[in-house]
């Protein structure tokens, strides 16, 4: 969608700058296909609508027509803004300390948003800083919910061996079918921080049951227990899945609550995640964590770049450099820099890149993390064993043939075929493709890449990822990767 | 079955927010008024807020435009009929009945992303089927997430139908297995497997319910017969991706559409409708195992646009 849009904006004004001025009305135009994308991105028709206003004003008052690259500046300005909407790139406090404790946390939100799972994500996430947490279960309505908590905290206190044990409370006997065990949950709750102020516990995390904002019994119970607990923190848990509706549900838990967090799940899902942007606009609270996956430690702060990204559909590039930076030394990463600047990088560099990207990750999530190829393989059925095949047929060459592949004719590449297991033809489209990786990384040296670009030359594996796409070339409807990867490539 | 009790029964009810939102919206916004460019816009924007989703919309609004230019819509009320009809010719006439085996149980496989709402939903689908009279047998598939199977458990002794279940962490398809297995040797008329959540993303859960699907399909001749994907009716286009990748990996044969009793239009069916031919055949607006009707367009779109 980055790439879709950033095309569209420079094709648009590519167009328009041969014949003179731009008008306003271009850049009205060129709004268009920001409305667009946020509304696919599932951000609030309103939010949209409003959010467009502004950047208008803003690249018009910037004189955006004037300038020599209109459409990467009004790609900039639009990023901006909406880092500026998900709340900029503010510190996360972290969870409050008090003295006496325990500092109380509250969990609310609809149904089946990942309240109950991200209650033992923040208690591993405080076990680990040495605080001492209590869990106390008041979703007295859910089938098992009582159980499933007391589960999550033996989870808890498995993977983080290290501080105080993490402490379960919950009374069994009171979870009843829906409907039959309202406002129940305060006094669970009060008994519930009781111990945990007996045990000593610094933090109570109070797991609510889901419940529908226009449910008034239920959000009355959830008032009281607010009332009656007065907790320090209050979080509302939002799936990111949710469309339009996350206006209407923070909203209504707002008003009642007066939230002062957010916490979005399932950011592991390909969901764009526009109701991170309604939910923020909507009750001004900050988003202080994501959840990305179902394990206990698969919770992150939540980063407004990063999330400015996805909703555009830039792709998570800055999680992909910090992933690279674990496995690449900076020096390493400069010296192949320098090789793939000169278009010198050999067989050795190449393989070494892809067995690290193979370190980071399936092959599959780092690419979906590269800007325009995200979307255009998400269909596809990735063929790690392609990978496979790729080293086996480097590792059949001979020093002097990895150093400089262009000595690869019909007799080598037959021996490394019968070497490797491979189809001479195979051998050549690997020869070739890796002849135009160090084209391709040449050129983009000289050309000087903006944006995301940079942060990807900073990875050192840069130039070798247009073609991991090229490799996926084998296996069913490749061509729309081709296209993601040849678009990502006129773009620089 | 329980049949469906018409325009004003269960379903009416449960949709009572999504037409409150939505048609109360619409009637009142066109109502009395010339139709224009600028109402036009609005209800845009309507289904945009209903999660119909940019494309649908835009072909939806496009054929009113085209209608209004061609002169063959004029009033504000005019275009109320005219989406109601178009909407209703999204889901043509079809047989929404769930599949039945021709010999022994008939097997469910029951789908969806995290939290979707897969295992109240099989609750529901019990409930339905034994007030019609059928047995039931459950196989707790999901032995991953905590207390997934106490809940199923939980389910099914208040429901009085049988269930089983495997180790915690041991592998679904084995339990699919043992299900299938003890649902035939106990006569059952089906079986219904609940699977974790899993989201598109994980290639190799989503490859482990084309397993869950096999093992089945290895003791009974077509089984399962039905494979449902719950989707959240809270969900955004996300929904379009999830048909897609579930339709992909487990071949399903129907939607079961969940939480509609929230203010949350339920519009995303319109967009899936779209993008694949899955029918809806279910709704469900509740907590309890009676929150649950067929999904019948016809009604579903006279509710979204009855007045009250
Ligand atoms: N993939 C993924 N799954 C998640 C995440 N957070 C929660 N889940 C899953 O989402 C489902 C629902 O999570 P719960 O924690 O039970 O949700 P809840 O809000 O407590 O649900 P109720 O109590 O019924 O309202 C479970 O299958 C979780 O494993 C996440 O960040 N990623
Ligand atoms: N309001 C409402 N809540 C529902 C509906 N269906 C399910 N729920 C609630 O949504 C939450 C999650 O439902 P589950 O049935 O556990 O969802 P699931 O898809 O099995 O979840 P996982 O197994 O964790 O992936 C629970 O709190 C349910 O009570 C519905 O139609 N309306
Ligand atoms: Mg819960
Ligand atoms: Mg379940």
């Amino acid at each position: 969608m980055f790439d879709r849009l950033s095309d569209s904006f420079n094709g648009m004004f590519r167009k328009l700058s041969g014949k003179g001025q731009i008008s306003e009305a271009n850049v009205r135009e060129a709004m268009e296909e920001v409305r667009t994308a946020l509304l696919e991105a599932d951000v609030h028709y309103d939010v949209v609508q409003s959010f467009c206003e502004t950047v208008l004003e803003d690249a018009i008052g910037r004189e955006v027509t004037k300038s020599l690259k209109p459409g990467q500046e009004m790609i900039g300005i639009v990023n901006e803004r909406l880092v500026e909407l998900l709340g900029g790139e503010t510190q996360n406090p972290g969870i409050m300390a008090v003295s006496p404790g325990p500092t109380v946390i509250m969990m609310c939100g609809l149904q089946g948003s990942g309240k109950t799972t991200t209650c033992g994500k923040l208690a591993a996430l405080l076990k680990k800083q040495g605080r001492k947490v209590t869990l106390v279960a008041a979703d007295l309505q859910r089938p098992a919910a009582v159980d499933q908590l007391e589960t999550v905290t033996q989870t808890v206190n498995q993977a983080v061996p290290k501080g105080a044990e993490a402490k379960f409370y919950g009374e069994h006997d009171k979870a009843k079918a829906y409907g039959e065990a309202v406002n129940v949950a305060v006094q669970v709750c009060k008994r519930g921080i009781d111990q945990a102020r007996k045990d000593g516990a610094d933090v109570a995390i109070l797991d609510t049951a889901g419940r529908l904002h226009v449910n008034e019994e239920l959000m009355g119970e959830l008032r009281m227990v607010e009332k009656s607990t007065t907790p320090h923190h209050i979080f509302f848990v939002v799936d990111a899945m949710t469309g339009q509706d996350a206006v209407a549900s923070a909203k209504a838990f707002n008003e009642k609550l007066k939230i002062d967090g957010v916490i979005l799940t399932k950011l592991d899902s390909d969901a764009r995640g526009g109701a991170a942007l309604s939910v923020k606009e909507i009750t001004g609270a900050p988003i202080r964590y994501i959840g990305v996956g179902e394990k206990i430690d698969a919770i992150e702060t939540f980063h407004a770049e990063r999330m400015a990204g996805r909703i555009l559909g830039m792709g998570d590039v800055v999680s992909l450099v910090e992933k690279a930076q674990e496995e690449v030394t900076e020096e390493e990463a400069q010296k192949l820099q320098a090789k793939l600047a000169r278009g010198e990088m050999d067989m050795n560099d190449f393989l070494k890149q892809l067995k690290t990207l193979r370190r980071m990750g399936p092959m599959k999530q780092l690419l979906g993390m590269l800007p325009g190829v995200g979307s255009a393989i998400k269909d596809l059925p990735i063929d790690e064993g392609q990978f496979d095949r790729v080293e086996a047929m480097i590792n059949s060459m001979t020093a002097e043939e990895r150093q400089s592949p262009k000595i690869i004719g019909p007799p080598r590449r037959r021996r490394i075929a019968s070497g490797s297991g491979s189809e001479q033809q195979a051998v050549g489209g690997l020869v070739k493709q890796f002849d135009a990786i160090n084209k391709i990384s040449k050129q983009m040296a000289g050309m000087g890449a903006a944006g995301g670009m940079d942060a990807m030359r900073g990875l050192g594996a840069g130039g070798g990822m247009p073609d991991l796409g090229g490799m996926l070339r084998s296996k069913g409807s490749t061509k729309q990767v081709k296209r993601g990867v040849k678009k990502r490539k006129k773009k620089r | 079955m329980a049949m469906l009790k018409g325009v004003f029964g269960k379903l009416k009810r449960g949709l009572e927010k999504t037409r409150r939102g939505f048609v109360d919206g619409l009637r009142s916004m066109v109502t009395g008024r010339k139709l224009d460019d600028a109402l036009i816009d609005d209800l845009e924007a309507r289904l945009i807020q209903s999660d119909v989703g940019v494309q649908a919309t835009r072909r939806l609004i496009e054929r009113i435009r085209a209608d209004y230019k061609a002169g063959k819509l004029k009033k504000g009320e005019d275009v109320l009929d005219h989406l109601k009809t178009e909407l209703k010719a999204m889901w043509p006439e079809a047989d929404r009945a769930l599949a039945k085996a021709t010999d022994g149980p008939t097997v469910i496989l029951v789908t969806g992303v995290n939290g979707a709402g897969k295992t109240t939903s099989i609750a529901k689908l019990c409930a339905t089927l034994r007030a019609d009279g059928k047995s039931v047998l459950l196989g707790a598939c999901d032995t991953f997430r905590a207390g997934a199977v106490r809940q199923l458990e939980i389910w099914a002794d208040r429901l009085g139908v049988e269930i089983v279940r495997g180790q915690s962490g041991g592998d679904p398809a084995a339990v699919a297995f043992d299900a299938v297995n003890a649902g035939i040797s106990r006569g059952v008329d089906v079986v219904i497997l609940d699977t974790a959540g899993r989201l598109p993303t994980q290639n190799g859960l989503m490859d482990q319910l084309g397993k869950i699907a096999r093992v089945a399909g290895k003791r009974i001749e077509g089984a399962p017969h039905e494979t449902l994907l719950v989707v959240d009716a809270t969900t955004g286009q996300n929904a379009v991706r999830q048909a897609e990748a579930f339709g992909q990996a487990a071949g399903v044969t129907g939607i079961f559409l969940a939480k509609l009793d929230g203010t949350a239009k339920g519009g995303v069916v319109i967009a899936i409708r779209e993008a694949t031919d899955i029918p809806v055949k279910y709704v469900g607006f509740g907590e309890t195992p009676d929150d649950v009707e067929p999904f019948d367009p016809e009604s579903f779109i006279d509710a979204m646009f009855a007045l009250d």
